[in-house]
C-alpha cells in the first residue's frame, strides 16, 4: 500500500475566464495533517470539490487510494466517497432532522445495523465530539461551533480514510476554535488516518498540522512543515505567515493610476 | 451606421436570450429524466414519498378548499344573475359543474400549487443548496436526486390530481349553499341536471388528465428551479419568482393546448 493517500498531477482548472488552478500537483499522506492554506479565493474549497469528485478539472488528474476520481463511475465515486468524510464550512447539517438523526443518517443509508447498535455508535461518536448531551437537538439550536462539532461526528461516522475540513476554524470564537483545533487532531491521532484542512488561518493550522502546502495564481508555492514554512525565504510565504498588508500580494487591487482616475470627468468604469 | 449598430445588438441579444433558454431547456430535461430514473427508489423507501406527499399534498389542502368554496359560490351568483333573465335559473347546477370539472379545478387548483406548494419546493431545495446539504448528502455518498429530488417530484403529480378533484367537489357544494339554501332554487333539478349531463370520459377523466399535466410540469419547474438556483439569497428570490411565473405561463398555455385537442368536434 502507497503512502501517498492522495496524488495530484497537473491539474488545470478553471472557472469562465478565470483560471482557479494552472498546473497544480501535489501528495497528501495517508497518515498525519496536511493543511493547504492561501488567500480567500486562491480556489482551496474548490480543490475539495475536486479531490471528493464534485466537480471535474479541465485537465489533470487525482487520484485517491489509487483510484482516478474523475474516471470512476457513479457508483464507484459513491462507494469511495464512503471513504471519506467531509466537514463544510457551513457544517451542512440536514435542518429536518435532530443532531442524533444526522450523525445516524450515513450509517441508515449505507449499513443494516440494528437499531440499537446504530444508537451506540452514534452516540459514542456524539460522545468523541462532546455532545452526546446534544443528541435531541435541532440544528438551528446549535451554535456554529457546535454544529461543526456535529457535523464532524457525521463525517466520521462511517470510520473513514480520510476527512476533508473545509474552513474549519472561520468564523468561531476562542474557545469554540481551540476545542474544534484540539479535536482535529485528537481524532486524525487516535484513528490513525488522513487530515487535510484547507483554511487561512495560519496560527491553528501551523499548530497541528505535519505538512502545509501554500497554493497562490493556481499553483503551490511552497510546501513543508509549519517550522520550514516559518523560516522560508521566499517573500510570499513570509507575506502570507506574518500576515503583512503589503508584499508580493499588493495592497491595491489592479487599477488605472491615481491621478488619471482623479482627472476623469466625474465618469467612471463601473 | 448607428441605427445599424443598434440593430445588431438587437440581434445579439436575442440570440443570447434564445441560446440561454435552449440551455435551460435542455438542463432542465436532463434533470427531469435523473429524477424519474431517481423515483423507482421510493419503492424501497414508501416513506420519503409519504412525508412530502404531507408537505405537498396535505399542507395544500386548506387554501385549495377555501379557494374551491369561494369560486363555486361566486359561480353560482354570477350564473343565476345570467340565466334568470332567460328562465334557465335551473341550469345554475351544471354550469357550475361543468365548469369546475372542465377548466377551473384543473387550472385554479393548479395556479394555487404553483403558488403555495411550487414556491415552498423551490425555496426549500434552493435554500438546501446554498447551505451546502446538497453536497453534504453528496459527500455522503447519498444521491440528491433519489432521496430529495424525486420524492417531491412525485409527490407534487400525486397531489395535484386530487387536489384538483377535492377543489372541484368543494366548488359544487358552494354552488349549492348559494343556489339553493340561499336563493331558493330547487334541490332536485340542482343535482339531477349535473347528474344526466356530465360525462364520465369527456368530462371527468379530461380534467384528471389536465391536472396531471399540470402536477407534472408545476413541480417539475419548482424543483429544477430550486435544484437549478444561483445559491445566494438574491439567487433564491429569483428562482421562487421564476417558478411562479414560469409554472402559471405554463398551466395557462397548456390548458389551452388540452382543452383544443379534448373538446375539438
Amino acid at each position: 500500500m502507497s503512502d501517498i493517500l492522495v496524488k495530484i498531477r497537473d491539474l488545470h482548472f478553471s472557472r469562465g475566464n478565470r483560471k482557479i488552478f494552472d498546473g497544480l500537483s501535489l501528495d497528501i499522506p495517508r497518515q498525519g495533517v496536511s493543511a493547504i492554506m492561501g488567500p480567500s479565493g486562491t480556489g482551496k474549497t474548490t480543490l475539495l470539490k475536486l479531490i471528493g469528485g464534485q466537480l471535474r478539472p479541465d485537465s489533470g488528474s487525482i487520484e485517491v487510494d489509487g483510484l482516478d476520481v474523475h474516471q470512476l463511475s457513479t457508483g464507484k465515486l459513491f462507494e469511495l466517497r464512503q471513504r471519506m468524510g467531509m466537514l463544510f464550512q457551513s457544517g451542512a447539517l440536514l435542518t429536518d432532522l435532530s443532531v442524533f438523526e444526522n450523525v445516524a443518517y450515513p450509517l441508515r443509508e449505507h449499513t443494516r445495523l440494528s437499531e440499537s447498535m446504530l444508537r451506540h455508535l452514534v452516540l459514542l461518536k456524539l460522545n468523541a465530539v462532546g455532545l452526546r448531551g446534544a443528541a435531541e437537538l435541532s440544528p438551528s439550536e446549535l451554535s456554529g461551533g457546535m454544529a461543526r462539532r456535529v457535523a464532524l461526528a457525521r463525517a466520521m461516522a462511517l470510520d473513514p480514510m480520510m476527512i476533508m475540513y473545509d474552513e474549519p476554524f472561520t468564523g468561531q470564537d476562542p474557545i469554540s476554535m481551540g476545542v474544534l483545533v484540539s479535536l482535529i487532531s485528537e481524532l486524525n491521532n487516535a484513528l490513525k488516518i488522513c487530515s487535510i484542512i484547507v483554511s487561512h488561518d495560519v496560527p491553528e493550522t501551523m499548530s497541528i498540522a505535519d505538512q502545509i502546502h501554500i497554493i497562490s495564481a493556481g499553483k503551490v508555492v511552497e510546501s513543508g512543515s509549519p517550522d520550514s514554512l516559518r523560516k522560508s525565504e521566499s517573500a510570499w510565504t513570509h507575506q502570507f505567515i506574518h500576515g503583512d498588508a503589503d508584499g508580493p500580494v499588493p495592497f491595491h487591487y489592479p487599477a488605472e493610476p491615481l491621478l488619471d482616475d482623479l482627472l476623469l470627468d466625474g465618469s467612471h468604469t463601473g | 451606421m448607428v441605427l445599424f449598430s443598434g440593430l445588431l445588438n438587437k440581434f445579439q441579444y436575442l440570440g443570447a436570450v434564445t441560446l440561454h433558454s435552449f440551455q435551460r431547456l435542455g438542463r432542465g430535461s436532463l434533470f427531469l429524466l435523473e429524477v424519474l430514473m431517481g423515483s423507482a427508489n421510493l419503492f424501497t423507501r414508501p416513506m420519503l414519498l409519504v412525508k412530502q406527499l404531507y408537505a405537498v399534498g396535505v399542507q395544500t389542502l386548506i387554501i385549495i378548499i377555501v379557494a374551491g368554496l369561494f369560486v363555486g359560490m361566486v359561480m353560482a351568483l354570477q350564473s343565476y344573475y345570467a340565466l334568470v333573465d332567460f328562465g334557465a335559473e335551473d341550469s345554475v347546477g351544471v354550469m357550475v359543474a361543468l365548469s369546475l370539472l372542465r377548466e377551473l379545478g384543473p387550472v385554479i387548483t393548479a395556479l394555487l400549487f404553483a403558488g403555495r406548494a411550487g414556491s415552498a419546493l423551490t425555496a426549500e431545495i434552493g435554500l438546501m443548496k446554498a447551505t451546502e446539504q446538497l453536497s453534504g448528502m453528496e459527500m455522503m455518498a447519498v444521491n440528491p436526486m433519489k432521496r430529495v429530488i424525486a420524492p417531491r417530484f412525485i409527490a407534487g403529480f400525486i397531489s395535484m390530481p386530487l387536489l384538483a378533484t377535492i377543489f372541484s367537489a368543494v366548488g359544487v357544494m358552494g354552488a349549492y349553499l348559494v343556489a339553493v339554501e340561499m336563493l331558493g332554487l330547487d334541490s332536485g333539478s340542482f343535482w339531477s341536471q349535473p347528474q344526466n349531463t356530465v360525462d364520465l370520459y369527456l368530462d371527468i377523466y379530461n380534467g384528471v388528465i389536465k391536472s396531471l399535466v399540470f402536477g407534472f410540469v408545476a413541480t417539475w419547474i419548482a424543483v429544477f428551479e430550486g435544484y437549478d438556483c444561483i445559491p445566494t439569497s438574491e439567487g433564491l428570490g429569483q428562482a421562487t419568482t421564476r417558478t411562479v411565473v414560469h409554472s402559471s405561463l405554463a398551466i395557462l398555455f397548456l390548458d389551452f393546448v388540452l382543452t383544443a385537442l379534448m373538446f375539438a368536434k
